[in-house]
């Protein structure tokens, strides 16, 4: 793993792993229909869903950026694909295609006027959240798009509503894709500069990084699985209205994120803390569902826990820091200790005698 | 002698596992300027730390006019007229002069509304200032001065609050020679003032001029202390290392400029942006360390970042071997061997959450890895080699950069350009906040690596520095070379002269 000793993040990652499992037990000893395998189906499936895009959320933040256009352009690809399957009648491969490389394109965009053109992360991709909305309800007319049961698309049916051995297709795309991501992220080249870029880009591009480009990367994997999720979600409603339809979605991927370890100063992060981490939320969103909390609270039951989880994170994070500089001081006092290897005549009395 | 006025008596502290200060005194009377020295770690941060209220010590008396006192608080040392002035300004520079000499003492007016009080603020900040001898408006905003200025601010902010005992802590670090001198100058104006200093600082001939007496600490005890007709640099250097000044530059001297093939590197009419009308050129041969000498501001570090692609100049021409390069960024550089060691490590050296492994492998991560994926044992094995060939302390791969000392850290920066078997190797104020055990550890790996035949440019505000590893010395002056000096003609006061832009 990169960005700190490996302890320090499996730390992190099971302190919330922890609260997940806490948060399980507590919901199915007080409500049994929680561990029913169409509860836990239907739990994974929405963990497979919101996790995809939530990976490319946190990749996104490692780089000390942040990705709020995501919900609309799930959205906007929404509208995009239903039109391009029943009413153009597009081929499903070139549907799919043509999805994703619309989001690649919009967030090499958005990655572009980041790292060229030095706009805020925050600014750009607010633009974006606004204008791929705006988009979506204009070129529908506002009005909402499915796929009723157009025949050809048993495939993407199949890979939203599926099962592949009693699992949720999501869940099981999300497992293939974390795979895929956490090799990326924590063993590869391009994994190891992400980290140094988020973390310190002046001195990662001192190191010969073309930060420019891990940053804008980083948006358009982000972009990829988005557009992975934003099919899924298509699929799953089976109609999109281009006014609702993954509002607000950004929101739970940056929680999934934070939750899960990445920090918003970017340089921090891993794979399973985000998978975790959204694995969580959802398991909140069913909580609140089935101990028939109002589920007008479900946003404030919601922010109170990853509250606490983010407080408790800090509090961590500060007793280490404390015991960094007791560290240092021993490094500066080895060194005095070491006689100067020019200066033969240095006796040992600096010792720590005593 | 008259009774102190300030007695810090046996002042122990202890880190978890380590003894940072052990039965330390120290004496302050009125109107008196003493110096604290000693290495890095020796324990004078945390001595100041515990007399400023920002820890506590563990053992001990402190006494203020006689009377045993506590310090729980910076507030609290600052109600007992303690003032500290830290290394890093802490100014507000979004703010005028005049707000930050009475940040939290503002003069106000209408009662409980507490406005404030603006033309009361910006009278008596103006006459603070001339009594300082600044020529500023208090109504200047802070960012429009330098760093000298809003030092100077800081200590009328000090004075402003009453301060009887003022502790500086290397107030010069990053002042010019001129700005120096005038901070010199403004400690024994404050001398008279009835002010009492306490002056921390590496600069031992500024110790010289200005210090009634020097204490020195080591490895956390009173190493000695030097009464002001005793205070010499060797006495000073051999208290604060238990070995002589000699030794220093052994390795650093007489190595004689290499003849060979003098135009090896070679820079051409180099615009930078902050200095577009000035060309530089220059050259180093195979195996030469040039020193680029100046004052800060002449735009050496700019040539540096030029070079090393980081801001692209306005104009340059660069020849490494004969062959022209175009260098418009760091990986262009890189690619080429040429490297940089910048001067602010913390910031552009290191990342420093990272550990020492993946940052000397991170530029030259491309060797540690097959289509993409780093192999983890290639890595390790040379970080390893790297730490045990230069030195590194503790040498442990897994180590955070951050948790190393300054010299340590400054030799993760050297090992990730090592491992990449450099051509021409810029080193920005090579030794800045590094102790002097670690500091003659860089000049003989300096040598070491000239002798290899690497072409060393050595940027150096230090004069002692500069003369003693270069085998030439270009000097800058607001953006220009203004002389080259070969050896026989080092002295401290061609440099100088140079520096200042007066001829050779």
């Amino acid at each position: 793993m990169s960005g700190a000793p490996e302890t320090e993040f499996m730390k992190k990652e099971l302190g919330i792993f922890i609260l997940l499992i806490v948060l399980c037990i507590i919901v199915s000893a007080i409500n049994p229909n929680f561990l029913l395998a169409i509860n836990l189906q239907n739990l994974a499936r929405q963990i497979g869903a919101f996790g995809i895009f939530s990976i490319g959320l946190g990749l996104v933040i490692i780089t000390g950026g942040i990705e709020l256009s995501v919900g609309s352009m799930m959205a906007l690809l929404g509208v995009l694909l239903s039109m391009m399957l029943t009413e153009q009648k597009f081929g499903v491969v070139i549907a799919l295609l043509a999805c994703v490389g619309v989001a690649m394109f919009l967030s090499l965009i958005h990655g572009l006027l980041i790292t060229r053109v030095n706009m805020q992360p925050f600014i750009v991709t607010l633009c974006g959240l606004l204008f791929y909305r705006g988009l979506a309800r204009f070129i529908t007319k506002d009005e909402t798009k499915g796929f009723g049961t157009v025949g050809g698309l048993d495939f993407l049916r199949f890979l939203a509503n599926g099962n592949l051995f009693g699992i949720p297709m999501p869940f099981v795309l999300l497992i293939l894709i974390s795979i895929v991501t956490w090799i990326v992220l924590h063993r590869s080249v391009y994994g190891r500069y992400l980290f140094a870029t988020g973390r310190n880009p002046e001195a990662a591009r001192y190191a010969g990084i073309n930060t420019r480009w891990m940053i804008t990367i980083a948006y358009v994997i982000s972009g990829a699985l988005t557009a992975v999720s934003g099919i899924i979600f298509a699929f799953y409603t089976n109609s999109v209205s281009p006014a609702n339809h993954g509002n607000a979605y950004e929101l739970y991927g940056i929680a999934a994120a934070v939750l899960g370890g990445c920090s918003l100063r970017g340089g921090e992060g891993s794979v399973v803390g985000i998978i975790i981490g959204a694995a969580l939320l959802q398991v909140l969103r069913n909580l609140v569902n089935l101990l028939g909390i109002p589920s007008s609270l479900d946003f404030a039951v919601m922010g109170a826990v990853i509250l606490i989880g983010v407080m408790a994170d800090q509090l961590f994070t500060e007793r280490r820091n404390r015991r960094q500089v007791v560290l240092m001081r021993e490094s500066a006092r080895a060194d005095m200790r070491t006689p100067n290897p020019l200066a033969s005549d240095h006796s040992g009395g600096t010792g720590e005698g005593n | 002698m008259p009774e102190p006025i300030l007695q810090l008596s046996g002042i122990s502290k202890r880190f978890p596992g380590v003894v940072a200060l052990e039965k330390v005194s120290l004496e302050i009377y009125q109107s008196e300027v003493v110096a604290l020295i000693g290495e890095n770690g020796a324990g004078k941060s945390t001595l100041m730390k515990i007399l400023g209220g920002v820890i506590q010590r563990d053992a001990g008396a402190m006494r203020l006019d006689g009377t045993e006192i506590e310090i729980h608080s910076p507030r609290e040392a600052s109600s007992r007229r303690i003032e500290f002035i830290h290394q890093e300004l802490s100014v507000l520079d979004n703010l005028d002069v005049a707000a930050n000499i009475f940040l939290r003492r503002e003069p106000t007016r209408a009662g409980w509304l507490k406005l404030i009080d603006h033309r009361r603020l910006y009278r008596e900040a103006d006459a603070l200032l001339e009594k300082l001898g600044l020529d500023i408006s208090s109504r200047t905003p802070l960012a429009r001065l330098s760093l000298a200025q809003q030092q100077l601010v800081e200590i009328a902010r000090a004075i402003s609050a009453g301060a009887r005992i003022l502790i500086m802590d290397e107030p010069t670090s990053s002042l010019t020679l001129t700005e120096t001198r005038r901070l010199l100058e403004t400690v024994k104006d404050l001398k008279a003032h009835d002010v009492s200093i306490i002056y921390i600082s590496h600069r031992l001939h500024e110790v010289e001029e200005i210090a009634d007496r020097a204490v020195v600490l080591r490895d956390g005890r009173n190493a000695g202390s030097l009464a002001r007709s005793e205070i010499t640099r060797d006495r000073m250097v051999r208290m604060m290392v238990g070995r002589d000044l000699q030794e220093f530059f052994k390795s650093g001297s007489g190595n004689g400029s290499k003849k060979n093939g003098h135009d090896w590197f070679a820079v051409r009419n180099l615009r930078t942006l902050r200095y577009p009308n000035t060309p530089v050129s220059f050259n180093v041969s195979r195996g030469e360390v040039l020193g680029l000498a100046g004052l800060v501001g002449a735009g050496r570090t700019e040539v540096a970042r030029a070079i090393f692609g980081v801001d692209a100049p306005t104009e340059v021409e660069i020849a490494l071997a004969g062959k022209t390069l175009r260098v418009a960024s760091p990986q262009d550089a890189i690619s080429q061997g040429i490297y940089l060691v910048p001067e602010d490590r913390r910031l552009s050296g290191l990342i420093v959450d990272f550990n020492v492994r993946e940052n000397i492998s991170l530029p030259g991560l491309d060797r540690y890895s097959t289509a993409g994926l780093i192999n983890s044992a290639k890595e390790t094995s040379a970080a390893k080699e790297a730490c045990r060939s230069i030195n590194i302390k503790p040498p442990s791969p897994e180590m955070k950069a951050a948790n190393l000392s300054g010299g340590n850290q400054q030799k993760v920066v050297l090992a990730k350009w090592l491992a990449l078997s450099p051509k021409v190797l810029i080193f920005d104020e090579p030794t800045r906040g590094i102790d002097v055990g670690a500091k003659s550890e860089i000049y003989t790996l300096i040598r070491k690596l000239a002798g290899e035949g690497v072409s060393v440019i050595a940027i150096s505000s230090e004069m002692e520095e500069v003369l003693g590893i270069s085998d030439r010395i270009a000097v800058m002056h607001e953006g220009k070379i203004t002389g080259v000096l070969e050896r026989p003609q080092f002295s401290e006061e061609a440099v100088m002269r140079l520096a200042t832009g007066g001829e050779r």
